[in-house]
């Protein structure tokens, strides 16, 4: 995973609630086999409307996300991290995130932030009145700072550790193999099993 | 203090618990599909990892596979590609895997269930957000994405940080009319698509201990929509019941070591939810959506309603994009909004009970002029056992289209989409823009409504059709 410690980039005003994941990324993209080309499909069917903020030229290469509330509701697919993260963005703001969103997010080293919604909306009003205006996620401090604001945010300590170091997930259990075996061995019998020896 | 059954079958699978870290807990069951599969099978090869627990492990295809013309090759090339992906990965790692053609092949939630693979105390995950369904057996299931698919393929465990609990408590009865569908569907208009966020949910009480397994796991399928991960029904004599003698149910000395488990398994009567909602089932009626997420949601005898009675900002603003992309005006009835397609099917309601649910409605009636009614069982043993039943015939005969095994268009990643403008009756889960095919506006509904509303061409309920069946020897 890639490390993230702090950003600083111009900011992308998405004034909508309940951003599903079909929406992010529509189901037929999902056929694809990798875990990249998905920018062209993220958000596709809003592109479609030049109008939509993310076409607007002031916005390109704009790399933070400030969403409405339960950003990345519906379908576990990780393919919606892919997509913004193939598309050039480094973190998402919202006052509310879906689980399985945030969870995808923070293992491939997305920073979802959440802040208070007038913290959202002071962040919505200053890009969209300035599209130069640029928003700084630190990590590190666990804080975003842009003109007039200045908020702190939560992240439990484990998952900012492993963030600020990229760390592997699964390399990070297997040193508790033993751990697993113990388990393993104390399981009870009438367990399920998908293949009886 | 007690304990609540979400915490009972967290604490029997925690493998490792230390101050600052999330708790790692051990997954009894994995079941795989082809969507979001492909990336963690390449990164166990990238890191020469080997898949732990084959026999905790298992594969099936449902999202893109077509529901026509199965014995043909697939028409679409990406789709294909996905599939052969599935069975190059599990060939080479050893993984069970029912594919199209297979008897066993099905969405992947009405396959575990049916194969008695699904059991009580259990922790089920899948990368897939409607593992919620296993819920119903008291399992603990829940949607995980790519990245936790590899980390438990090769670990057999997840690092998780335990969600808080939500009692549920249906009181009384449902009426007549009302399903499983209706009273999910009011839960989530009423808690809201975020209101489960962090929580488990536990549905219980008397309307709750009534239902089948079948109407349970329509209920714990949608937990999702309300925001949770998991959803979950304490199992009782209906679960032992549907359990006992399937495949992979246990047998013998074994069965009753695990009934005598399963009996544990209950919410303790002092134990502490963070958060409890209680719904009073005698007040529900046959519900419909009109939005486009699934907390937007009315009973069908309500009109559509005007985004400036919502008090709060955001909410008026999704209201006020839903009722542009549904092309609906507030103060419209619901019972007035005509359909082009019905769709029966999906892991939310594509079991032998919502079949036959539909197909009651439907005998000696005719689907309306203009409507596509699509029935797609959610397994090839739902298809066969309907078969049997002799409900393929009441579909086919009222003007359906009976369709083979998949999750078809709920989805829509097959050739079953809407089209732009389309608007649909659907007995699944999602009804959000696009979902369905690009432009496609989708009402979501219970299996009777469907039914129904196949029948008059617009939203409408079993009781809107008095006059509408054909004399028992005419049809």
């Amino acid at each position: 995973m890639e490390a993230f410690t702090t950003h600083t980039g111009r900011a992308v005003p998405l004034r909508r609630s309940n951003v599903d994941t079909d929406q992010i990324i529509p189901a037929h993209w999902l056929k694809k086999v990798t875990r990249d080309g998905f920018e062209d499909g993220l958000f596709e069917a809003w592109r479609k409307d030049e109008n939509f903020v993310l076409n607007r030229p002031e916005r390109q290469g704009a790399s933070v996300l400030v969403a409405g509330p339960d950003f990345g509701t519906g379908s576990s697919r990780e393919h919606a991290v892919w997509a913004l993260q193939n598309f050039g963005f480094k973190a998402v703001i919202s006052s509310r995130f879906a689980d399985i969103f945030r969870g995808n997010s923070l293992k491939n080293g997305l920073l979802t932030v959440v802040l208070e919604q007038p913290v959202v909306d002071a962040l919505w009003e200053l890009t969209e009145a300035d599209p130069t205006a640029e928003v700084t996620v630190d990590l590190e401090a666990r804080q975003v700072r842009a003109e007039g604001v200045t908020a702190d945010f939560e992240l439990d300590e484990n998952a900012r550790w492993r963030l600020l170091n990229g760390l592997d997930d699964i390399s990070l259990t297997l040193q508790n193999e033993a751990d697993i075996a113990a388990y393993e061995a104390a399981r009870s019998a009438f367990k399920p099993r998908t293949i009886t020896a | 203090m007690g304990r609540t059954l979400a915490e009972k079958v967290w604490d029997d699978h925690v493998v490792r618990r230390a101050e600052g870290e999330p708790d790692l807990l051990f997954i009894d069951l994995h079941l795989l599909h082809e969507v979001t599969s492909p990336q963690a099978f390449d990164g166990l090869r990238q890191a020469g990892r080997q898949v732990r627990r084959l026999d905790l492990t298992i594969a099936t295809e449902d999202h893109n596979t077509p529901t026509l013309d199965i014995d043909k090759p697939i028409a679409d090339p990406v789709s294909r590609a996905q599939l052969e992906t599935l069975r190059k990965n599990c060939a080479d790692f050893g993984v069970r895997l029912h594919p199209l053609g297979d008897v066993e092949q099905g969405v992947v939630h009405v396959v575990g269930p049916q194969l008695g693979l699904t059991q009580p105390g259990t922790t089920v995950v899948c990368g897939d957000s409607h593992t919620s369904t296993h819920g119903a057996f008291g399992a603990l299931a829940f949607g995980i994405g790519t990245s936790q698919v590899e980390h438990v393929l090769a670990t057999q465990t997840l690092p998780l940080a335990r969600p808080k609990t939500m009692a549920i408590t249906v009181e009384g009865e449902l009426p007549d009319e009302v399903t499983a569908k209706d009273l999910i569907l009011a839960i989530i208009a009423r808690i809201g698509t975020g209101g489960g966020q962090g929580y488990i949910l536990e549905y219980r009480g008397p309307a709750i201990e009534k239902l089948s397994m079948e109407a349970r796991m329509t209920i714990c399928n949608m937990s999702i929509e309300a925001g949770a991960r998991a959803g979950m029904i304490a199992p009782d004599a209906t679960t032992f019941d549907y359990l006992r003698g399937r495949d992979h149910a246990p047998e013998g000395e074994d069965w009753d070591a695990a009934v005598a488990y399963w009996k544990t398994l209950r919410s303790d009567d002092d134990a502490v939810f963070d958060a409890e909602v209680v719904i009073d089932a005698a007040e529900l009626a046959p519900f419909v959506t009109w939005g486009t997420n699934p907390g937007q949601g009315a009973p069908l005898s309500a009109s559509v309603p005007d985004p400036a009675s919502y008090e709060d900002a955001s909410e008026r603003h999704a209201a006020e994009k839903a009722l542009e992309y549904m092309g609906l005006t507030a103060g419209q009835p619901l019972r007035e909004i005509n359909v082009d397609t019905v769709f029966v099917g999906s892991c939310t309601n594509g079991r032998i009970e919502d079949l036959r649910n539909a197909a009651s409605v439907l005998d000696g009636r005719k689907v309306a002029d203009g409507v596509r009614m699509l029935v797609v069982p959610g397994s090839v043993r739902v298809a066969l056992q309907a078969v049997a039943e002799g409900l393929d015939k009441v579909f086919t005969e009222a003007g359906a289209e009976w369709r083979h095994a998949g999750c078809s268009m709920c989805l829509g990643m097959n050739p079953d989409q809407l089209a732009p403008g389309e608007r649909s009756a659907s007995t699944s889960n999602r009804n959000f823009e696009g979902r369905q095919g690009k432009g496609g506006r989708t009402h979501l509904v219970s299996p009777q409504v469907a039914a129904a509303t196949a029948v008059l061409g617009r939203l409408a309920s079993p009781a809107d059709l008095s006059d509408t069946r054909t004399p028992a020897g005419v049809r």
